[in-house]
């Protein structure tokens, strides 16, 4: 077990294209961090950097207090888990997962004994015989696991290994290896470009962007508190609403003047963190769960304006709608019960100890 | 396939009708491949055919203007048996079978290394060569026997068995590498860097996971090795001249055309059974003989 | 993006010679001595012997002197060589259209063939490429025997008068085409048979739907699919047929009055059996043009393939 740390890392391509620049990441032992971003972003790179499998172009990266850098693969302690599971065909179950200990020339008994152990958490005690082909997806990845965890390693590395599974599949094996991973504890750092995964099985998340970190945090923080435009729009789904703004100065409290004469107070807690920016032209941000049917809640700071869907989804759960505010597309999350009709006005309700300001020339969430 | 057209009344089920008449026209479009295919194997298969006959034939009834050719009325098995008791076809047989080991085991071994170096070990070069070797799979025999008559003579290996197994490999080598580089290829990355991850070395990730992942490929290349090592006819014809180095391609024609006496009996007998380890092979391994045949027409 | 401009990423990026670098460095001699053995054999049984080849055509028969292209000029001015050369054209030329057309043909018949009798057929149809030439061309050369040819038996039972299948100029030149043919248009259709079977059969279902007839389908579809692998396939096929040795030298070595010789041939029989070494190395590297344009072709058509196979 130990702790992985990435000290100002930078992987530069030939001709020039950097896809990570400038990464520091702590990871504390017995942590589960996932790295999430969009394709390109150099989260599979910085993954691959910790993995040794790409050379670092500068910086430093540390496995358990040493500087692994120079260090090949197979003498860093780590194991991983690929997309493709890049499970051996031509061997069994079992000596895909002992192979690792075979090279490294474990006793007979010892390798049977760990690798028996690994396929009885993972309960693919059954398949031990079996070649990789006669197994389903699911099981391909139980493997894949398997083969990580025989090894006993320092850290754990996931390359977005669940993308190859189908919906149902990657909901059961996201609990798999959230559970795995409170039984043997190994310090993880888990790649995917699914939000929904980062959120439900990280300790912290890192949200990376054009080969920057934008922002760390345990998933609640980056769910509330975001401090990018990216990150806001990143995290959550249906992703949040952008809706141009101006701040005004109203009677007393702050004002939003927001296209089609809707206006909205901002409530007064936030008076003093928004006063520089009055008269400015920001960016509204507000999730769809937050932009909802009027309802009798008592709550303070809600206001409402008149809308009329475009589209109308019903979702079984909820129901969403779609309708533009001067070409920006709004969503907002509806109960199923009330009402919805493409074209007929309707009013709804903002929750605006929700909102977020966004300046939009730097993309910080103010 | 069974043709039962379902007798609809035509004005009241037109759409019927019609499905009835597709299944005819496909039924007859199938009579019409039956036929032709019937009409090629005929011809692709008269000269074994009549290589069979002729072969069970006495000398006589060969000899025999009377008889018809395609058939034979008395079997005998008297031309097998001469050339298996006496004359050097054995000695032939084993030369070739000698060559052929000799040279696959030497080609499979240079295309293996030079194969997985060129497909996962790119260094300076390392593109060119791999077009190199294609285009000196195109090089064909006829354009450098005479440089090498003479190179083989200077190295004292004329009338030498084992100049072919020198000579051979430039015949097998390049297609071999080429159809290796494509298998070797087609291994997802994933696969070394867990290997590479499980700690394997080089050649652990090729004798452990390389090989028998590719072994299609390999079985592939191998047949395609011996196919045209059996099979070569140039080299020998203009570097072996006594009947003790001979192979088989050569070696039958020299020892069984005798000025103006053709034993032809004897001649089909000796072609029928060096034409039988390839057949064999491809009996029994027609998939990756054919593998091996049209994986040429893709880049590793 | 990069706060840094894109000039200077050296300043960020100190080389290193890590331990991880010096690994490349040895990944990369290590590859260099696994091709070693490749590369050998390559640079001196090919490569040499071509160069070899060229410095032996420029030299007099009992290769004492240089005569500079002299063996070249001859030959082209001698009549019995720009016979060798029209009928190497008309010899590959002609088999390679043949093969062409019946391997296409047959591809085809046997893709519409159920599955299970598809592999019983094909089976059969490859037995002429697997035998190997030189063997193969004996049982040719006795069913065109002057007195005891079989073909001429089965002539005769309908009626037709016997056919100097070797002994007469054209005949012979039908004769060598006809071997070859029969060698090597089962090539022909396994390679258009599975680059039939890559076409997606959605294709044909989105041709049918948008009214394509089977001739149309062959057109728009199946053609165009293939037209990359026509192409190697003939090339390919136009190099091997150039070159071709067995199948003349064992039917008809040449005659009537050397009227069958191809490059090869020729080459052997100036060559090696005659002894003019320098004469016989000029023969052979008359072909080298020809294939080098040849196997230009065919690397760009390869190459072009395996991107659509990626793709």
């Amino acid at each position: 077990m130990a702790q992985v740390s990435l000290r100002k890392i930078v992987k530069e391509y030939e001709g020039g294209v950097q896809a990570v620049k400038g990464v520091d990441l702590e990871i504390e032992d017995h942590e589960f961090v996932v790295l999430v971003g969009p394709s390109g972003c150099g989260k599979s790179t910085t993954l691959r950097m910790i993995a040794g499998l790409e050379e670092i172009t500068a910086g430093d990266i540390a496995i358990g207090g040493r500087v692994v850098n120079d260090i090949p693969p197979r003498d860093r302690d780590i194991a991983m888990v690929f997309q493709n599971y890049a499970l051996y065909p031509h061997m069994s179950v079992y000596e895909n997962m002992g192979f690792g200990l075979t090279l490294r020339k474990f006793p007979k008994d010892e390798i049977r004994r760990r690798v028996e152990n690994a396929a009885r958490i993972l309960d693919i005690g059954n398949l031990l015989d079996r070649k990789p082909k006669a197994l389903s997806g699911g099981q391909r990845q139980r493997v894949a696991m398997g083969r990580a965890i025989v090894r006993d390693p320092k850290v754990f590395l996931f390359d977005e290994p669940l993308s190859n599974l189908d919906a149902k599949l990657r909901v059961q094996m996201r609990t798999e290896i959230k559970k795995v991973h409170q039984t043997v504890r190994t310090t993880t750092v888990y790649v995917t470009h699914d939000q929904v995964e980062a959120m439900t099985l990280a300790d912290r998340v890192v949200v990376m962007n054009h080969g920057v970190i934008e922002q760390v945090g345990p998933p609640q923080d980056l769910y509330h508190h975001p401090t990018t435009r990216f990150v806001a729009g990143f995290i959550g789904s249906p992703a949040m609403n952008f809706i141009p703004a101006r701040l005004e100065q109203g009677s007393g409290a702050l004002r939003l003047a927001l296209p089609d004469n809707i206006a909205l107070p901002v409530p007064p807690e936030r008076t003093q963190r928004y006063t520089p920016y009055v008269g400015r032209d920001l960016l509204l941000g507000i999730r769809p769960e937050h932009l909802t049917e009027v309802k009798a809640t008592g709550k303070q700071n809600i206001a409402t304006f008149e809308a009329a869907p475009e589209v109308v989804e019903p979702m079984g759960m909820e129901t969403l709608i779609h309708f533009w505010i001067q070409g920006a597309e709004i969503c907002a999350k509806l109960d199923p019960a009330v009402p919805a009709e493409p074209g007929r006005k309707m009013t709804l309700a903002v929750d605006l100890n929700q909102m977020h300001l966004i300046d939009p020339d730097s993309g910080r969430v103010l | 396939m069974s043709g039962a057209t379902v007798a609809q009344p035509a004005d009241s089920a037109p759409i019927y009708h019609k499905a009835g008449s597709l299944r005819r026209e496909r039924r007859r479009a199938l009579i019409g491949a039956y036929i032709a295919l019937a009409v090629f194997v005929v011809f692709f298969l008269t000269p074994p055919f009549h290589m069979l006959m002729t072969s069970l034939k006495s000398s006589a009834e060969i000899a025999d203007l009377s008889g018809n050719p395609w058939i034979v009325s008395r079997p005998t098995l008297e031309n097998y048996w001469a050339l298996l008791s006496q004359g050097s076809y054995l000695t032939h047989f084993v030369n070739s079978v000698m060559v052929t080991v000799c040279v696959v085991a030497i080609t499979m071994v240079i295309s293996t290394f030079a194969a997985f170096a060129l497909a996962r070990m790119r260094f300076w070069g390392s593109t060119a060569l791999a077009t190199g070797v294609f285009l000196t799979y195109l090089v064909p025999e006829t354009l450098l026997f005479i440089p090498l008559f003479q190179t083989i003579g200077g190295l004292g290996m004329y009338n030498n068995l084992w100049a072919m197994v020198l000579l051979y490999p430039t015949l097998t080598v390049p297609f071999c590498t080429w159809i290796m580089i494509g298998y070797f290829s087609s291994i997802p990355k994933e696969l070394d860097e867990a290997a590479l991850i499980d700690g394997a070395n080089h050649f652990q990730m090729l004798w452990k996971i390389f090989i028998p992942v590719a072994l299609p490929g390999i079985l592939a290349a191998t047949i395609f090795a011996f196919t045209v090592s059996w099979a070569q006819f140039l080299y020998p014809l203009a570097f072996l001249v006594s009947s003790d180095q001979m192979v088989l391609t050569v070696g039958i024609i020299s020892d069984l055309i005798r000025g103006d006496t053709f034993q032809w009996g004897m001649i089909m007998a000796g072609a029928l059974m060096a034409a039988l380890p390839p057949l064999l092979v491809y009996a029994f391994l027609m998939d990756y003989y054919i593998a091996g045949l049209t994986a040429g027409a893709t880049k590793g | 993006m990069s706060s840094l401009p894109p000039g200077i990423p050296a300043a960020i990026a100190p080389p290193r010679a890590g331990t991880l670098q010096r690994l490349a460095r040895r990944r990369s001699t290590l590859a260099f001595l696994m091709t070693l053995p490749l590369i050998a054999l390559i640079g001196s049984l090919v490569i040499y012997p071509f160069f070899y080849a060229l410095y032996l055509s420029m030299l007099n028969k009992r290769m004492t002197k240089f005569v500079g292209i002299d063996n070249f000029t001859f030959l082209l001015g001698r009549e019995t060589f720009q016979m060798v050369i029209w009928q190497s054209v008309i010899f590959a030329v002609g088999a390679v259209v043949a093969k062409a057309i019946i391997g296409f043909v047959l591809a085809h018949v046997l893709h519409a063939l159920p599955d299970k009798g598809q592999r019983k057929w094909r089976g059969m149809l490859l037995v002429p490429w697997v035998i190997p030439p030189a063997i193969s061309t004996l049982a040719w050369w006795w069913l065109f025997d002057p007195s005891y040819s079989a073909f001429n038996w089965a002539l005769a039972g309908i009626g037709a008068g016997p056919v100097p299948w070797l002994g007469e100029a054209n005949w012979a030149r039908f004769a060598v085409i006809l071997v070859n043919v029969w060698y090597g248009a089962p090539f022909f259709m396994i390679m258009y048979l599975a680059a039939l079977k890559s076409v997606p059969d959605q294709l044909y279902e989105a041709s049918a739907i948008d009214g394509a007839t089977g001739l149309q389908k062959l057109r728009y579809v199946t053609l165009p699919m293939m037209r990359n692998i026509i192409s190697i396939t003939v090339l390919f096929s136009l190099i091997v047929t150039f070159a071709n040795f067995d199948i003349v030298r064992i039917l008809t070595n040449g005659g009537p009055q050397d009227s069958t010789h191809v490059f090869g041939t020729y080459a052997f029989q100036v060559g090696i059996q005659s002894g003019d070494i320098p004469l016989g190395a000029a023969v052979s590297l008359f072909m080298f043009p020809m294939l080098a344009v040849f196997a230009i072709f065919i690397l760009r058509g390869v190459s072009r393939r395996s991107k659509e196979m990626a793709g």
